[in-house]
C-alpha cells in the first residue's frame, strides 16, 4: 500500500481536522459500543484522578510544520501547515527552564528543524546548562535542503539526544507509513548520524529510535523489538543505535482517520480497552511532562495538544502564566484517546513505561 | 444452531470456557500462557510456529490472532507466508509419504 494521504487533514477541510469532532466521535463510540470509559477505567485501577509528578521534561512543539505527510501522524504535520512558534515563545521557554531547572527540553513538530530559530534556541539551551536536550528529528529532514546537511554536526556539538521514527527495518512499512523512498533517505541520514558518533558504544552521542506500528495493531515488546532492529541495521546497512523505544499508536488525528476508513476503528478501540494495564499509569508521561503548543499554551502532553485540550484552568494555561506550583497541583485533563498510553507495557514518548 | 459456525466476536470469549468447567480451564490457560512466554525459543519464533500450525489445523480464531500476533511482533510479510508454505508442504508431504503405504499395499497384492 502507498502513501494515499499527501495533505493535512485541516488543509482537506476534513471533519477530523476540528478536534471537538474527534472526541465528540472516541467518546460516543464508547457508549455505543457500552465500552467503559478511560475515566472509568482508571477508578476502578484505584485512581480517581490523575495528578502529575515532579516536572522533568519541557517538550516544546516548535510548529506544526513538516516535510514529510506520514500516514498515521497524529500532529497533522505536513508541508502544507505554516503554524511556527515565534522567538518571543522560546525565550519564554528559556526563561521558564532556567528558573526552575527542568532537566529536560524536548524539541518536536512537525520537523523542529524547520522552525528557523531552532539553532538559536539549540545554542541559548546549551549556554544556560539545560542537562538534556532531546530533538525529534524526522531524518529524512537532514536531506530534504542543502541548508540542513549540517544537521548531524550539529547536533553533535551540542551533544543533542537525537530521537527518530523508523517505524520498521525494511523498506515496504516505513515507507506505507511515512511516504515513499523515506526508508532510504532515513537510512541514508542514520549513517550521517552515525558518522559524527552517534549511536556507538562508548559515545556519549544517543541516536534512539522510535518503533510505532505501522497498521492496526498494538506494539510487541521492547526488548525483543529492540534485538531485532539492532541485528537487521547492524547486518543491512551497518547502522549502530542506542535503543528503540515502542509506541503505541493513538487513535486521534490521521490515525483516527485511517482507522475508521480501513473498518479497523472499533477492533483497535477493544484491544486499547482489553489491554488497559494499571502497572502504566504509574509512569504515564502526563506525569512527568509539561507540553508548549506554538502558541505557547500549556498541555499535560503532546496529544492533548493536538487535541486542544489546554492542562485545567486553574493551572495557568500559557507560558505568560506559567506556575509550576499551580501545575503540579493541577488534574490532569483526560479522555478516550488516553487508553492508547496504559496499553500493554504502555507508552510514551520515551516508550514503554511498565 | 447459529448460521454459521465460526464468529469473529467469539474469539474475544475465549476464557468464557471456564464457565463449563472451571478448574481444568484454568490449568489450560495457565499452560498456554506459559508456553508462549520467551523460553529456548523467542516468543517471536512461537508465534511465527503458532501461525503455521494455525493454517495446518484450519483454525480461523487462530490465524487471526496470530497474524496479529506475528505482526506485531515485527514478523514480516514473507516470513508469514513462508510460515504458511511450510505448513502447506508438511500437509502436502504428509500425504504424499503415505504414497509409500499405497504402494506397498498394491505390491503385495499384485502378481
Amino acid at each position: 500500500m502507498g502513501l494515499s494521504l499527501i495533505k493535512s487533514l485541516k488543509s482537506r477541510n476534513s471533519e477530523l481536522s476540528d478536534s471537538q469532532n474527534q472526541l465528540n466521535y472516541l467518546n460516543d463510540s464508547l457508549v455505543e459500543l457500552e465500552l467503559p470509559s478511560f475515566e472509568h477505567s482508571l477508578l476502578k485501577s484505584g485512581h480517581p484522578r490523575l495528578k502529575p509528578s515532579q516536572l522533568e521534561i519541557f517538550q516544546i512543539n516548535l510548529g506544526y510544520m513538516c516535510n514529510q505527510t506520514c500516514k498515521h501522524c497524529h500532529v497533522d504535520a505536513g508541508p502544507d501547515r505554516k503554524e511556527i512558534m515565534s522567538k518571543e515563545h522560546l525565550e519564554k521557554c528559556l526563561e521558564i527552564v532556567s528558573k526552575h531547572k527542568i532537566p529536560t527540553i524536548d524539541l518536536t513538530g512537525g520537523a523542529p528543524e524547520m522552525n528557523p530559530h531552532f539553532r538559536w534556541f539549540v545554542e541559548e539551551a546549551t549556554k544556560a546548562g539545560v542537562s538534556e536536550i532531546i530533538v525529534r528529528s524526522n531524518l529524512t529532514i537532514i536531506l530534504a535542503n542543502p541548508k540542513y546537511h549540517d544537521l548531524p554536526e550539529f547536533f553533535a556539538k551540542h551533544n543533542l539526544r537525537v530521537i527518530s521514527s523508523l517505524p520498521f527495518y525494511q523498506a515496504s512499512k516505513t515507507d506505507s507509513q511515512r511516504g515513499e523512498g523515506v526508508f532510504n533517505k532515513s537510512i541514508q541520514a542514520l549513517k550521517m548520524l552515525n558518522e559524527v558518533g552517534y549511536g556507538k558504544e562508548d559515545s556519549d552521542l544517543f541516536l534512539d529510535l522510535v518503533y510505532n506500528p505501522a497498521g492496526a495493531f498494538l506494539p510487541a515488546d521492547q526488548s525483543q523489538l529492540e534485538k531485532e532492529f539492532k541485528n537487521n541495521l547492524e547486518r543491512d546497512h551497518n547502522i549502530h543505535f542506542n535503543s528503540l523505544f515502542t509506541i503505541t499508536n493513538l487513535p486521534i488525528s490521521r490515525y483516527l482517520e485511517y482507522l475508521i476508513a480501513s473498518d479497523n476503528y472499533e477492533d483497535y478501540m477493544e484491544k486499547l480497552i482489553d489491554a488497559y494495564n494499571p502497572a502504566a499509569v504509574e509512569g504515564l508521561m502526563c506525569r512527568n511532562t509539561i507540553s508548549v503548543d506554538w502558541q505557547g499554551y500549556l498541555y499535560d502532553c503532546d496529544f492533548n495538544q493536538m487535541l486542544e485540550m489546554k492542562v485545567e484552568q486553574s493551572a495557568g494555561q500559557h507560558l505568560d502564566d506559567f506556575d509550576i506550583d499551580k501545575l503540579a497541583q493541577r488534574d490532569i485533563q483526560l479522555n478516550q484517546h488516553c487508553y492508547g498510553c496504559t496499553a500493554g507495557a504502555g507508552s510514551s514518548c520515551q516508550g514503554a513505561v511498565a | 444452531m447459529e448460521k454459521t459456525y465460526y464468529n469473529p466476536r467469539d474469539l474475544k470469549k475465549f476464557g468464557d470456557i471456564a464457565e463449563f468447567e472451571p478448574k481444568l480451564a484454568e490449568k489450560f490457560f495457565d499452560w498456554y500462557g506459559a508456553v508462549f512466554e520467551e523460553g529456548a525459543l523467542t516468543a517471536r519464533e512461537k508465534s511465527i510456529i503458532a501461525l503455521a500450525v494455525a493454517h495446518t489445523i484450519q483454525c480461523p480464531y487462530c490465524i487471526d490472532a496470530y497474524t496479529e500476533d506475528s505482526m506485531s511482533k515485527g514478523v514480516t510479510e514473507a516470513q508469514m507466508m513462508e510460515a504458511v508454505h511450510v505448513a502447506g508442504a508438511i500437509r502436502g508431504g504428509a500425504s504424499m509419504v503415505h504414497g509409500v503405504q499405497m504402494m506397498n499395499k498394491a505390491k503385495k497384492l499384485s502378481m
